[in-house]
């Protein structure tokens, strides 16, 4: 029995498997554009069906499983493999697949003289297919197995270039770190099972939203949970491998380290709310690690040279302000900051991506500047983007970073504090990278491809992404407008119908409160966007080297030191002792113990031979021997 | 008809039995040990086998069970399918070394 929901449900994760499966097999035969269309067009079925399932969504039925098949079946274990469509998974899904379209028709453009783009494409959409699973599972066990696909596909396409040795590295640091957040959540499902004995979400959550408010065994499920959320979200501690992941084509990380993959820690804690708000602990530590990632990320933005490392830790950052309004309950305010995240940072990464394509490969912004003559449509939508990260009114990320800002505020006015000065150091970078890059005069050298003047304009294959998600970031605010502009919260009514936790959030401030936050935080960041100005506007000479700079700047240039702390801390212990086991437990015990039982074993064969005489009256006497030791063995018990 | 052979069988003591077949058997395993004649040795082995069938056959007869000689039966016909081999096994020694020495044969371990 298959009702036309639920193959429409069915459709949308189907299309991207089929095209990786399809592209993967025929990579060699493709030629040109080929997979790239095929993967695009698959992706933009995807998010055809999502987009139906969305309009035609029944007000009477807010949660609908679709089971596709009975998976583990094992005594008391009962996991179907099924997919549970409701507000929330449909709004990851148009946002995977919507956001995946756009990237996908920009890295036909971007990725056109790559030998292995269809590989490419391949993996692009086994990672749409992965990420749906993620957001589409109505179990933890689905939602695993997409986690772990998505962890997958960022190695693969994080390593694409794999003659790098150093991307190969960034790979596998990406993968070692998830590691480390995975073990959480597969020991979150482990104690959620021995608790409820299911892990489908709507029997988890309708069992434990019937618990005591700070049950122990809530509040280990939900930090465990929360241990895997970081690794994938990078948060404190595990966040060093993000911006490592932007050795990737800058398509990948637009798609997998902005918008959407590093988003899914945030739906692992949404998804799971109901269980997050009866861990009132949990919920303090989600908006501390939130708020210190928030400024950890924006702190080793500002002195980032690299235009794709300033985005990376400006998505750390921005992903600690998610947390940070998951840790004050605040659930639709994270998922709509998810929202306006995915379009501006999106498109922050692919206007990058027009940069440094305009630029030959180029990463570096002390060589840029002046682009803003050349490259008209990058530095337009870059422009829109850069405003709306910073959060300026009307655009979009004004409203979400407000309603984050103000629902901290009700809880935390320190975090608030904090979450605000990171707001405006956001600005700041985010404006330098935007004066050096576009502003001021070309002070590269450009070693530009065969053929080509100076720096040019994208093709119209990837500007056109740029443009729909340009507007995406000017409008996709009024998806949630606050009740104090007249607004009715939609995405938040929206929400509410998929989970019990999300909706009764955020203390309501009075208005006048509301508004002097909001006159505060914005006068703020226009202040730092002017000193910027000042600093950056028409600079025309590069920067020292961090050698020359005073103590703290040196610091925070080199990241806070954190990838040298973790090497102190895990990797040189690690070596020592591997080194040391090396030298005991291998060269003295397990080799002389391997090769001395060989040894044995060829001296005994060696004097054993002997027996093999040939004789067979010897043999058939050392048969009669045998038979009659067995026999007295036998008779007399000896 | 059976009753009179089982009758028959009965009228000498067990014991008789066990020691005919202990010498039956003691003679065919020496023989087998210390002769180089295959044939011989061939014979032995048949020796061994059919004293056991003996004693299979007397047990059978004095527990009234036929187990036993349902069991001769079937040593019989391995020992047909024994000899069988290992007669062409002479006849292939007999060929290559032109004599019945079973010693000869440990040239096989070359």
């Amino acid at each position: 029995m298959v009702s036309a929901l639920d193959l429409h449900v069915l459709m949308v994760p189907a299309f991207p498997l089929l095209g990786a499966v399809v592209i993967g097999a025929m990579r060699r035969k493709l030629k040109g554009n080929t997979a790239g269309i095929l993967g695009t067009a698959l992706i933009a079925l995807s998010f055809v069906v999502s987009a139906i399932l969305f309009l035609h969504r029944g007000a009477d039925e807010p949660t609908h499983i679709t089971t596709l098949f009975n998976w583990i079946h094992v005594g008391a274990m009962d996991i179907p493999f099924a997919f549970q469509l409701d507000a929330l998974s449909l709004w990851m899904m148009l946002i995977v697949t919507g956001i995946g379209t756009l990237i996908h028709i920009y890295s036909i453009g971007y990725m056109h003289d790559d030998p292995r783009v269809a590989t490419f494409f391949a993996q692009l959409n086994l990672f749409s297919f992965s990420m749906l699973l993620l957001v589409m599972g109505s179990n933890f066990l689905v939602t695993f197995i997409g986690w772990e696909g998505v962890g997958l596909c960022s190695y693969l396409l994080i390593g694409f270039w794999y003659t790098t040795p150093e991307f190969n590295y960034a790979g596998r640091k990406a993968f070692v770190m998830n590691r480390i957040g995975d073990i959480g959540m597969v020991l979150a499902m482990a104690l959620m099972f021995y608790q409820f004995g299911t892990l489908n979400y709507v029997d988890v959550m309708k069992q434990g939203g019937m618990m005591a408010t700070g049950n122990p065994l809530i509040v280990t499920a939900t930090l465990l949970l929360f241990l895997g959320a970081t690794g994938k979200s990078a948060q404190l501690p595990l966040l060093t491998w993000l911006p490592d992941a932007m050795a990737g084509p800058t398509p990948v990380s637009a798609l997998i380290h902005a918008a959407t993959m590093v988003t899914a820690g945030i739906f692992l804690v949404v998804r799971s709310s109901v269980l997050f708000q009866l861990a009132p602990y949990t919920q303090d530590i989600i908006l501390w690690v939130g708020v210190a990632t928030a400024l950890f990320g924006a702190t080793v933005g500002l002195f980032q040279n690299d235009i794709k490392k300033v985005l990376a830790y400006s998505t750390v950052s921005q992903l600690g302000y998610m947390f940070a309004a998951l840790g004050v309950g605040a659930y639709s305010a994270g998922m709509f900051h998810v929202t306006t995240h995915a379009f501006f940072k999106a498109l922050l990464f692919l206007g990058a991506g027009s940069v440094i394509h305009a630029l030959g490969g180029e990463q570096d912004i002390r060589k840029m500047g002046g682009l803003k003559g050349v490259t008209k449509t990058t530095y337009m939508t870059f422009l829109v983007a850069t405003v709306a990260i910073a959060g300026i009114p009307p655009l979009s990320g004004f409203f979400s970073k407000d309603g984050i800002l103000a629902s901290t505020f009700a809880e935390s006015p320190l975090a608030y504090g904090v979450l605000v000065f990171a707001a405006m150091l956001t600005a700041f970078y985010m404006f330098r990278l935007l004066f050096l890059t576009f502003f001021g005069t070309y002070r590269g050298t450009a070693h530009l491809p065969a053929g080509q003047a100076g720096p040019h304009e994208s093709p119209k294959v990837m500007t056109v992404p740029l443009m729909v998600l340009a507007v995406l970031s000017v409008i996709g605010g009024a998806l949630n407008i606050p009740h104090i502009f007249g607004g009715h919260d939609w995405l938040k009514t929206f929400l509410a119908t998929a989970a019990d936790g999300i909706g009764m959030e955020r203390l309501e401030l009075s208005a006048s409160t509301e508004w002097m936050l909001m006159a505060l935080s914005t006068s703020l960041v226009l202040l730092t966007i002017w000193y910027t100005w000042t600093l950056f506007g028409k600079k025309t000479t590069l920067d020292g080297e961090p050698a020359d700079m005073p103590f703290l700047k040196r610091l925070i240039a080199k990241r806070w030191m954190l990838d040298e702390l973790y090497a102190w801390l895990f990797e040189k212990p690690y070596s020592w002792i591997s080194r040391h086991f090396f030298g005991i437990g291998e060269e003295k015990i397990a080799v002389p113990a391997t090769v001395g039982t060989g040894k044995a074993a060829l001296g005994l064969g060696e004097w054993l031979r002997k027996v093999q005489t040939g004789n067979t009256s010897f043999y058939l006497f050392g048969m009669m021997v045998g038979v009659v030791v067995l026999l007295i063995i036998t008779l007399f018990g000896v | 008809m059976m009753e009179n052979v089982m009758t028959a069988i009965r009228l000498v003591p067990l014991d008789h039995y066990l020691i005919l077949s202990f010498l039956l058997f003691s003679i065919g395993m020496v023989g087998a040990l210390v002769r180089r004649n295959i044939i011989i040795v061939i014979m032995c082995l048949e020796l061994m086998l059919n004293s056991v069938n003996l004693l299979l056959v007397a047990f059978s007869a004095y527990h009234s069970d036929p187990g036993g000689q349902i069991m001769v039966f079937f040593i019989m016909l391995v020992a047909a399918a024994e000899v069988t081999v290992g007669l062409a096994i002479l006849v292939l020694l007999k060929r290559n070394t032109n004599g019945v020495d079973m010693n000869q044969l440990n040239r096989l371990k070359w």
